[in-house]
């Protein structure tokens, strides 16, 4: 059943909406799928669509409620903005909202109210235009040993437990985790594009994780849902940003390991035809970030690597 | 006068982003004004830039205390007010939600890293800021409640009101925020508008700089702000000190064409009407605003259009 959030009025003859799908069959758990809180990360579009799929045609074997959010902006959507177009406001350092707050923390405080109370919340996070992920979860440090063990059900490649920045207490996942309502917040890919493999891998591990938490009475699968890699010290990340401006190129993917002083890519010089810098790596480990848009200016963030000692011994 | 540059980095075609400061005086870092930080600010440029050449004169004039050095960074991105957008153009992220920055990571972290290296041994600290939702404010001083925050000096600006808020998550990345964390005793003053010069609000924003200076003993005359605009305040009248969360905020009940009626630091009773929301097709009046008490308009939403439960007005009760 298609349900509205919330709904607000525009100026000119048109209604904001959130909109849910609410799924509900017998008795049993809450699971929310969420998406779209930015504009210009769409991979969260494909999974929604996989999971409404899945259990609007098998609704038989789902023992509980599977509420589907596919757009908690959808202005940004529906004109390509990252942020929440006419507030300039990146939707998620807003959160938990204020009900007697002006139009976008109302909306925000809605979204809360009714994701709050659920027994699972996966927020599914595209990246940006600019950087390209490996299939991940995210977790702050504090929620670590709560959330992990579900993060291992969605058998995702890689498990980031980084440090708690106060700056992100505004997002959706740290206002639910921090009231009781668990919430995982999946990255993936890159912004702008949907990667069907990247999206059905998640949308396998989602089903498992329904079926571990007596949601979905059927199991990937065999050999669907894999195991992840877990990185939990706070300094296990090397970054790479760009040294000086100009045009990011490489040929290398990310999911790889690296070697340390190994060539990631180089800044050029269209103008000149020289190198500006050559980008190698600081360390050996698993590059999981790699940038997508050439564009760079001293600063950009080109890549992310998780030092693992192991491939050092090798 | 010396004027430095104090950060700068190249662009792939653009010409090189650089943020610029203008020291008067030599000897104890005394005060430092950060002007725009975001692209929109063009009335804190034109503060800022005016103090510059108060400053001057002042300095040429003998006006400046010795041993106290005054510094002004008229813009810390000038980048985006050139293209007229307000955050970093590349990546849409607010400098002045970077602070106190990182002089490793990422571009704006880079940037507010150098700026931050610049300004922080000041004494004190005035950054000219701006308001996310678009309107006009009463000139006023604001600060944050983080335990340091100096309210004895922010009253020295002589500016009828100094608000207080208590700082949110987001807010603990700003500014004003990691000024006072580092020891300087930090004020943000709103200069009435953003995106258009006026003319009276800069004078009195440039009034009560100067009254302040003069009352920490950092010049020893007024600097010559060529303006009868009152500043609204007796120089010996205390200003009132009030907490956001204390003021009536007045939301639209529907979206549509708003046609307000009355514009900030004007008294209002009352029942009065502050603005009529219009039907966009029909011209027929949907819903009226109107004063719950006695009060003074502090802020007014300053475009015509409105969302649902857009704030449209902020009052300060006369009681």
């Amino acid at each position: 059943m298609i349900q509205n959030v919330t709904a607000l009025e525009m100026p000119i003859d048109e209604e904001f909406r959130i909109v849910k799908n609410h799924i509900t069959h017998g008795k049993g758990k809450r699971i929310c799928i969420v998406t779209g809180t930015h504009g210009d990360e769409l991979e969260g579009q494909y999974v929604c669509y996989l999971i409404a799929k899945m259990v609007s045609e098998n609704k038989h074997k789902l023992s509980g409620t599977v509420d589907i959010y596919p757009a908690l902006n959808p202005l940004g959507i529906d004109t390509m903005q990252r942020g929440v177009p006419a507030f300039d406001l990146d939707m998620n350092r807003i959160f938990p909202g204020n009900n007697r707050g002006s139009m976008i923390e109302k909306v925000a405080h809605d979204i809360y109210t009714d994701l709050s109370g659920a027994d699972m919340v996966i927020d599914i996070h595209a990246s940006n235009i600019f950087l390209r992920e490996m299939p991940q979860v995210r977790i702050s440090e504090t929620t670590a040993p709560t959330l992990v063990p579900y993060a291992r059900m969605l058998g995702i490649d890689f498990i980031w437990v980084h440090q708690a920045a106060t700056v992100l207490e505004s997002t959706l996942a740290h206002s639910l985790n921090s009231t009781g309502t668990p919430c995982l917040v999946a990255e993936m890919a890159v912004g702008g594009r949907i990667s069907h493999s990247m999206c059905q891998k998640l949308t396998d591990g989602i089903q498992n994780l329904m079926f571990h938490m007596g949601i979905w009475s059927e199991a990937p699968e065999e050999g669907k849902v894999g195991d992840s890699i877990l990185c939990d010290k706070g300094d296990a990340v090397a970054f790479l940003n760009a040294q000086v401006s100009g045009i990011f190129t490489t040929e290398i993917h990310n999911g790889v390991m690296v070697r340390e002083g190994q060539l990631i890519g180089q800044i050029i010089s269209p103008l000149t035809g020289k190198v500006l810098s050559d980008v190698l790596s600081p360390c050996n480990g698993l590059l999981f970030t790699i940038r997508a848009y050439p564009v760079v200016y001293e600063g950009s963030l080109l890549g992310r690597i998780y030092k693992d000692e192991s491939i050092q011994e090798s | 006068m010396k004027v430095q540059t104090i950060f700068r980095m190249s662009s792939p075609y653009r010409d090189d982003f650089r943020i610029k400061a203008y020291t008067f005086g030599n000897g104890k870092k005394t005060l430092c004004l950060v002007g725009t930080m975001r692209g929109d600010e063009i009335q804190q440029q034109y503060v800022a830039s005016r103090l510059v050449a108060l400053l001057r004169s002042a300095e040429e004039a003998g006006m400046l205390t010795d041993k106290m050095s005054i510094s002004i960074i008229p813009s810390v991105n000038p980048s985006s007010i050139n293209i007229e957008k307000r955050f970093w153009a590349l990546d849409g992220t607010d400098i002045n939600r970077m602070f106190p920055g990182y002089d490793q990571g990422e571009t704006t972290q880079r940037i507010a890293a150098g700026v931050f290296e610049f300004i922080k041994d000041y004494q004190f600290g005035i950054q000219l800021a701006s308001y996310y939702l678009p309107g006009n404010f009463l000139p006023h001083v604001h600060m944050f409640r983080t335990g340091f925050e100096d309210i004895d000096n922010a009253c020295l600006f002589g500016l009828p009101y100094v608000t207080v808020a208590t700082p949110k998550p987001f807010d603990t990345v700003l500014l004003n925020y990691n000024w006072q964390i580092w020891d300087t005793q930090a004020f943000s003053l709103y200069a009435g508008t953003t995106d258009v010069i006026d003319h009276e609000m800069a004078n009195i924003t440039l009034k009560s700089i100067s009254r302040f200076m003069l009352q920490k003993g950092i010049i020893s005359r007024p600097l010559n702000v060529d303006d009868c605009s009152d500043i609204g305040q007796e120089d010996d009248a205390m200003p009132t000190v009030i907490d956001m969360a204390d003021m009536i905020d007045l939301q639209a009940p529907h979206a549509g064409l708003l046609i307000t009626k009355v514009s900030v630091g004007q008294s209002i009773r009352k029942g009065d009407t502050l603005a009529q929301i219009m039907h966009p097709y029909e011209g027929r009046e949907t819903c009226r605003i109107v004063a719950p008490e006695d009060g003074i308009v502090f802020f007014a939403r300053n475009k015509s259009i409105t969302f649902q439960n857009t704030l449209l007005f902020r009052l300060i009760k006369c009681s």
